[in-house]
C-alpha cells in the first residue's frame, strides 16, 4: 500500500490528468478515548451485484509476529484477520497473504486516501456495471463496523458519494472522475 | 458411554419415548473460523447436559474421538483430560482446509426386568454386556451415537466431510463453516449412506441460561434427505435428529437406534 499511498498524496496538490476513470476513497479511523487501545484491522474491497469481491483494494493487519501483552508470547497477526469477518468470508479466506499491493500493516488514527485508476489495477479491467465499496474495520478489545457505498464503474460524471461510520470508522468519501 | 451415564436422572431421561427428553451430548470447539496460516490450535470441550451449552452434568466420553484433517487423515488429540463436567482436548492444525471432529459410539443397551420384576437397563459393547443373571424380558437394542463438529483453518474444502456410511451422518448443502445469520443453510442427512427421508431435525442455540424458552427450530428432511434452516440470529446452534427402529448391525440387537448431533457456529453478516 505504502508506494500507492505516496503517490495518492503527491498527486494530490496537481491537477489530476483526465486521462483515465479514477476513484479516491478518504476514509478515517476515528481517535477514540478508550483505555486499552490497538489500531484496527481494516479491509477495503469492492463488491459486484452478487456480493462477490470485483477487487481488493487495501487489507491493513498487523504483518509481523507481535507479543501478546499479556502472556509475552509471539503470536501471529494473521490469527486475528477471521475478525474482519465479512472480508474473511468473502476474500481472505481465499487469498494467501500477504497479497502483494493490497495487505499493508495496521495504521493509526487519522484519516487516509487511496487513490485507483483504470489505467493499472485493480481497477484496470474492471467490467461496467453496479459495484459496492465496503469498507470493514475490527479492533481488538474493541468493535467491528462494515460501510457500504453503492457506485457506478465507469463513473460518467465527478460523483461524490460518502457514509459515516459510528464507531470504529469515522467519515468514508468516494471521490469519482470520469 | 457407560462411564458417562452413571446419574440416575440421565437414565431416567433416556427411558422417556423419544430422543428431545434425553441429555443433550455436545462438542463445543474454541473457534469455527480460523485465519492464521497453516498453524493454529482449537481446543474442543465435550460434556452431556441438558443446558446449551453449560458444563453441568457429566463429560462426554471421548474414547470414539474420530478427528479428520483436510487430507483425509486422522489426526491425535492433544492434551487430553477428562474433567468433573467435561472432558477436553486441543488439536494442533496444520494444514489448511476442514475439520471433521466427531464422537462415534456403537454399542449396545438391554432393557429387562430383574430377578425382582424391576425394570432395568444396561449398556455395553459387544461382549461385554452385564445382563444381570435371572433378568426376564430382555430386550437387546443397538445404539449409535454421532456427536460432532467442524474448523476450518483457510478455506472450506469437502474432503473431511465425506459420510462413511454407517448410521446417521449429515452432508453438507451449505459449509457447516459457511454459516451467516439470515442466510438459509441446507444439509442432507443418510443414514447408512442413503437419504434419511422424513426425518425431524431440531437446532437449538446456546445460551439457554439466559432465556425462557428453549426456542427450538424444527423442520422435517425430503426424499432425499435435504433440509434447509435459517438461523435467526448469530451463536453456536446444537442441531439434532434420530432414526428408532432400524435393522441393527450388531448380530445380539433385535433392533437399532441412531442419532446425529453436530455444534454449528453461525457467525455476523
Amino acid at each position: 500500500m505504502r508506494p500507492l499511498l505516496m503517490i495518492a498524496l503527491l498527486a494530490l496538490p496537481m491537477a489530476t490528468p483526465a486521462l483515465a476513470a479514477s476513484a479516491d476513497i478518504t476514509l478515517e479511523i476515528p481517535r477514540l478515548d478508550v483505555a486499552e487501545y490497538h489500531r484496527p484491522y481494516v479491509a477495503v474491497w469492492i463488491e459486484g451485484e452478487d456480493r462477490s469481491v470485483a477487487a481488493n483494494l487495501a487489507v491493513w493487519y498487523q504483518q509481523k509476529e507481535g507479543k501478546d501483552a499479556g502472556t509475552g508470547k509471539q503470536e501471529s497477526g494473521a490469527k486475528w484477520l477471521a475478525d474482519l469477518r465479512q472480508w474473511w468470508r468473502r476474500s481472505g479466506r481465499e487469498q494467501r497473504l500477504p497479497i502483494d499491493g493490497v495487505s499493508g500493516a495496521t495504521r493509526p488514527a487519522g484519516q487516509y486516501r487511496l487513490h485507483f485508476d483504470d489505467a493499472g489495477p485493480p481497477l484496470a479491467g474492471l467490467a461496467p456495471g453496479a459495484y459496492t465499496l465496503k469498507i470493514e474495520a475490527a479492533r481488538e478489545v474493541g468493535g467491528r463496523e462494515v460501510l457500504a457505498i453503492a457506485f457506478q464503474w465507469p463513473p460518467t460524471a465527478s460523483t461524490h458519494l460518502q457514509a459515516s461510520g459510528r464507531d470504529e470508522l469515522g467519515a468514508v468519501r468516494l471521490d469519482l472522475e470520469p | 458411554m457407560r462411564r458417562c451415564l452413571p446419574s440416575l436422572a440421565l437414565l431416567v431421561a433416556l427411558a422417556l419415548p423419544g430422543a428431545a427428553s434425553a441429555h443433550k451430548m455436545f462438542l463445543v470447539p474454541s473457534a469455527t473460523v480460523l485465519s492464521d496460516g497453516a498453524d493454529a490450535w482449537l481446543t474442543v470441550d465435550a460434556a452431556v447436559s441438558n443446558d446449551l451449552f453449560y458444563f453441568n452434568h457429566v463429560p462426554l466420553a471421548i474414547g470414539g474421538l474420530v478427528v479428520t484433517a483436510p487430507d483425509g487423515t486422522t489426526l491425535a488429540p492433544e492434551n487430553v483430560a477428562r474433567g468433573k463436567y467435561r472432558s477436553t482436548f486441543d488439536l494442533h492444525l496444520q494444514q489448511a482446509g476442514t475439520y471433521r471432529i466427531a464422537v462415534v459410539s456403537d454399542g449396545l443397551m438391554a432393557r429387562f426386568e430383574d430377578a425382582q420384576g424391576k425394570p432395568g437397563r444396561v449398556r455395553g459393547r459387544v461382549g461385554a454386556l452385564e445382563i444381570p443373571a435371572g433378568a426376564t424380558k430382555v430386550e437387546i437394542s443397538e445404539t449409535q451415537n454421532r456427536v460432532e463438529t467442524f474448523a476450518t483453518l483457510g478455506k472450506p474444502d469437502q474432503a473431511a466431510l465425506k459420510p462413511t456410511g454407517k448410521g446417521l451422518e449429515l452432508v453438507p448443502v451449505s459449509h457447516p463453516n459457511d454459516l451467516v445469520d439470515g442466510e438459509a443453510a441446507s444439509f442432507r442427512l443418510l443414514m447408512d449412506g442413503k437419504p434419511a427421508a422424513g426425518l425431524e431435525v431440531v437446532a437449538i442455540a446456546g445460551g439457554t441460561r439466559y432465556r425462557d424458552r428453549q426456542g427450538e427450530i424444527q423442520t422435517r428432511t425430503d426424499a432425499q434427505g435435504q433440509f434447509s434452516m435459517t438461523f435467526p440470529a448469530p451463536g453456536m446452534y446444537w442441531l439434532n435428529a434420530s432414526v428408532e427402529g432400524a435393522r441393527p448391525t450388531l448380530r445380539e440387537a433385535a433392533t437399532r437406534r441412531a442419532s446425529y448431533t453436530a455444534t454449528l457456529e453461525v457467525l455476523p453478516q
